[in-house]
């Protein structure tokens, strides 16, 4: 700590280019991200409304599209599993969020490697386009899930697909260079950037959630990105890592890419659930309940999720003597995620509550993500998974867990740092409507599919005609059809908010929230550098409604009363 | 709203129709371990609805409870002594508890569904292909691989109450056995023989799905069991297996 605090201030680059396109500057890189992710996050909407359409009518030609047929479903399914984890989620809650509010919420100047950055953003962009150029190439795009399961992936003889496969794997492949670049950052930043008095137990729980995430993810990806090679060298080199026929074992890249990918959830979670643990004491007006035991918490669930991944694969073939462990490491990660929601609850209990929109997304994110916990239990026994596994139920499931830290969370992110981030307010009665058009469509998109899920519905299923026992399930179809038509328009409300509030918001004072943390300790935006002069930590972050204080906030910058009284002295 | 109120009352008059919603959440069981597995799951319903609701309703009372008026002001609670973080801790070790309960439960169930197989003279062999069941029965010389095996196409003869044995195997890439009905899934992965088995307990036709992407035709990978009763199976076998109970005990006796 300190070294990077008493470095040469630098000046501000001033072309055009060097200070928006190619910057080092971590605010003007964050928004990067963010432009980014809500980009993808189109692609991502439009291949769910293709889907959705696919199947509640599946004889039509789809308005904006046309006729859609069994392989491009698969490619399109395959697209929006990617795109919507890779490239919407990870960019949003880590890209834009980790990096605009880690310098910021620890007190420092930039990141500790601000070129690096810049790299992992461009990588990460050079991923996305490689990713779209895929989507057009002969052969079509990749179309065996966004699991890429061996042998289908692996050899271009079970899918037609040829150079889709190859870009889908080189798209992937460079994304997790570029988030494992972002994640040595955030991490390396942390623990040496933070400012005077800023303790390890005095961050804000947002960046102890961003860093969990990125060590999880450091620690998960290395494996993946060595199967993703072998994935490769088997499609081009004519190698057999995946393929029986010369040696090799198709359940390998299911253990490679669950190792990586259940951790991956965690990794989208955490910085999810850090953004309702930031907004929900401020319109709360009370500490977080148990703040430590959040930090345990959050450690306990960063550790365990390396040891649930084969929970995914309890039907798979592999020994089902492994089953019953790994169904008791996953049901105990109920335990520190309980601890997490009860504390959440308890943060609000005897709060003095103002629901402005980023409470109103923070609080409908915990309601619904507890569905998505709750219903966790039921796939990871092993024992109802038999009847679960590849079901809708788990679309519904992960639906639940991945929409509300990723959407709810991130718009009470948008909504919270927007003044922050652009300068300026967002309309408070455009974000009421989104929040309830996006609450309301979103459940009735996913509870209808657990449903289907029940029935036995296979995921994935371009057009169920052809099964009998799936005719009562046309019905949940619809509904959710009609649900996700409602849910994307729902969307416009924000769309709108965000772009005339970049215009003709109200001018957002440095701190419109009376919240406590560093960030709001500055102008709105921040000036380049970030701090006029270094703060000064004195305090924990979340100190609202402290008996006897003068006001129900008091930064972390305040100075406690001894101090003040022994300054006065002198 | 005179409406509404008639529908409210006509559900509260069905006393039974929660329960026979319930009852419609799972498609029928028709296998004998099938019940175990339902078993497990309603355990799990129980306890996470409850749980659910219970956390939903404080939630939401909280927020309405709690809304900022003019001059109340929030507690100060940090959560930071022991005393108080019994309120979080208390019910965690609860959910630990009842973790444990559900692993208990379910581990057992496991153990008879997917360890060893009670024993069986019946066995099929299962080929997933894309995209299509090949289902081989090993003819009257109880042999794989010897001329008189019987395959068909997507439709599965099997006796009702008996144990059959399944071999799973694939030529091309991972597909999965799907019988909602018999609450029986297990990949088909190439490479290897997978076995499994089930025991139906009532005639009728259930139909298999593919449940795991196998390429452009895995939604039509559509395949039937067909459970008889021991006669009609007798009959299926005696029409379509050949007659040859000599020519195959020759044909083994000079091997």
């Amino acid at each position: 700590m300190g070294a990077a605090q008493v470095r040469d201030s630098h000046e501000q680059p001033a072309g055009f280019i060097r200070r928006y396109v190619f910057s080092t500057d971590h605010k003007v890189i964050a928004k990067q991200y963010l432009l980014l992710s809500l980009a993808m996050a189109l692609v991502g909407g439009f291949t769910a409304y293709l889907i959705r359409w696919q199947l509640a009518w599946p004889e039509t030609d789809i308005p904006g599209w046309g006729p859609i047929g069994p392989d491009n479903f698969n490619a399109i399914v395959t697209m929006h599993g990617t795109v919507m984890v890779f490239f919407v989620a990870m960019p949003f809650l880590l890209g834009a969020f980790g990096n605009f509010l880690i310098p910021l919420m620890i007190g420092a100047r930039d990141m500790a490697f601000p070129r690096l950055n810049l790299m992992s953003f461009w990588t990460l962009f050079t991923a996305s386009v490689v990713l779209t150029v895929s989507m057009f190439v002969p052969g079509g795009p990749a179309a065996a899930g966004w699991t890429s399961y061996a042998p289908l992936s692996d050899n271009y003889i079970y899918t037609g697909v040829t150079w889709g496969q190859d870009l889908w794997i080189l798209a992937v492949a460079l994304e997790f260079a570029s988030f494992l670049m972002g994640g040595i950052n955030f991490l390396t930043t942390t623990l040496n950037l933070r400012a005077p008095g800023m303790t390890l137990f005095r961050l804000p729980l947002l960046v102890w959630m961003e860093i969990t995430a990125a060590v999880v993810f450091l620690l998960s990806v290395g494996p993946l990105i060595a199967g993703a090679l072998m994935l490769l060298m088997d499609r081009k080199l004519g190698t057999s890592f995946f393929r029986p026929d010369g040696g090799g074992d198709p359940l390998l890249w299911e253990h490679l890419f669950w190792f990586f990918g259940h951790p991956e959830v965690y990794v989208v979670a955490l910085p999810g659930f850090g953004i309702m643990l930031e907004v929900i004491p401020v319109f709360a007006r009370k500490p977080i309940f148990g703040y430590r035991a959040m930090i345990w918490s959050t450690i306990a669930a960063g550790l365990l999720s390396f040891v649930v991944w084969a929970h995914h694969m309890f039907v798979s073939g592999m020994d089902p003597r492994l089953a019953t462990s790994f169904s008791v490491t996953t049901i105990l990660i109920s335990v520190p995620f309980a601890i997490i929601v009860f504390a959440m609850i308890a943060t609000v209990w005897r709060g003095s509550i103002d629901l402005a929109t980023p409470m109103l997304f923070a609080l409908g994110g915990l309601a619904t993500f507890l569905i998505g916990g709750v219903t966790g239990i039921f796939v990871g026994s092993a024992t109802t998974d038999i009847f679960l596994h590849g079901t809708y139920f788990v679309v519904a499931h992960f639906h639940y867990t991945l929409f509300p830290v990723t959407f709810f969370g991130g718009f009470a992110g948008i909504y919270y740092w927007y003044p922050k981030f652009f300068g300026r307010m967002m309309n408070e009665t455009l974000g009421k409507i989104h929040f309830y058009l996006t609450l309301v469509c979103f459940n009735a998109v996913f509870i209808p599919l657990f449903l289907a899920g029940l029935q036995g519905n296979p995921r994935r299923i371009y057009e169920m005609s052809s099964y009998d026992f799936l005719k009562p399930v046309q019905p949940m179809h619809l509904i959710a059809t009609i649900a996700t038509i409602g849910l994307l328009l729902g969307q416009l409300p924000f769309v709108i908010n965000f772009g005339y509030s970049l215009v003709r918001g109200k001018k957002a004072v440095a701190n419109p929230w009376q919240a406590n943390t560093l960030e709001w300790m500055t102008d709105s935006p921040p000036p380049h550098e970030n701090f006029r002069t270094v703060p000064i930590v004195c305090r924990d972050p979340y100190e609202y409604s402290v008996p006897g204080a003068s006001r129900d906030w008091i930064p972390q910058t305040e100075p406690e009363p001894a101090v003040l009284a022994t300054a006065a002295a002198e | 709203m005179a409406r509404r109120v008639r529908l409210w009352r006509t559900c509260l008059n069905n006393r039974g129709t929660a329960a026979t919603v319930l009852d419609h959440l799972l498609p029928i069981n028709v296998s004998t371990f099938g019940g175990d597995i339902d078993h497990v799951f309603w355990l799990i319903f129980w306890i996470v609805g409850l749980w659910f609701i219970a956390a939903e309703c404080i939630l939401l009372y909280s927020v309405m409870r709690h809304r900022r008026k003019a001059g109340a002001v929030a507690a100060f609670w940090r959560g930071d002594t022991p005393r108080q973080l019994a309120w979080v801790l208390i019910p965690a070790f609860v959910v630990l508890c009842l973790d444990l309960g559900i692993d208990y439960a379910g581990a057992s169930v496991w153990e008879r569904v997917k360890g060893n197989a009670p024993a069986s003279n019946i066995v099929v062999r299962v080929t997933a292909k894309q995209f299509n069941w090949i289902f081989t029965y090993p003819g009257p010389d109880n042999k794989f691989g010897t001329a008189d095996d019987v395959t068909s196409e997507n439709d599965m003869h099997v006796p009702v109450g008996k144990v059959v044995h399944l071999e799973l195997e694939s030529p091309d890439v991972i597909h999965s056995f799907f019988v909602p009905n018999l609450r029986l899934k297990q990949d088909v992965v190439p490479g290897r023989t997978i076995r499994a088995w089930f025991e139906a307990t009532k005639a009728g036709t259930y139909e298999i799905a593919c449940s795991e992407l196998c390429g452009f035709g895995h939604y039509s990978m559509q395949g039937n069991v067909i459970v008889q009763n021991q006669a009609a199976y007798a009959a299926w076998v005696r029409e379509t297996w050949p007659r040859s109970t000599a020519a195959s005990s020759s044909a083994s006796s000079k091997n």
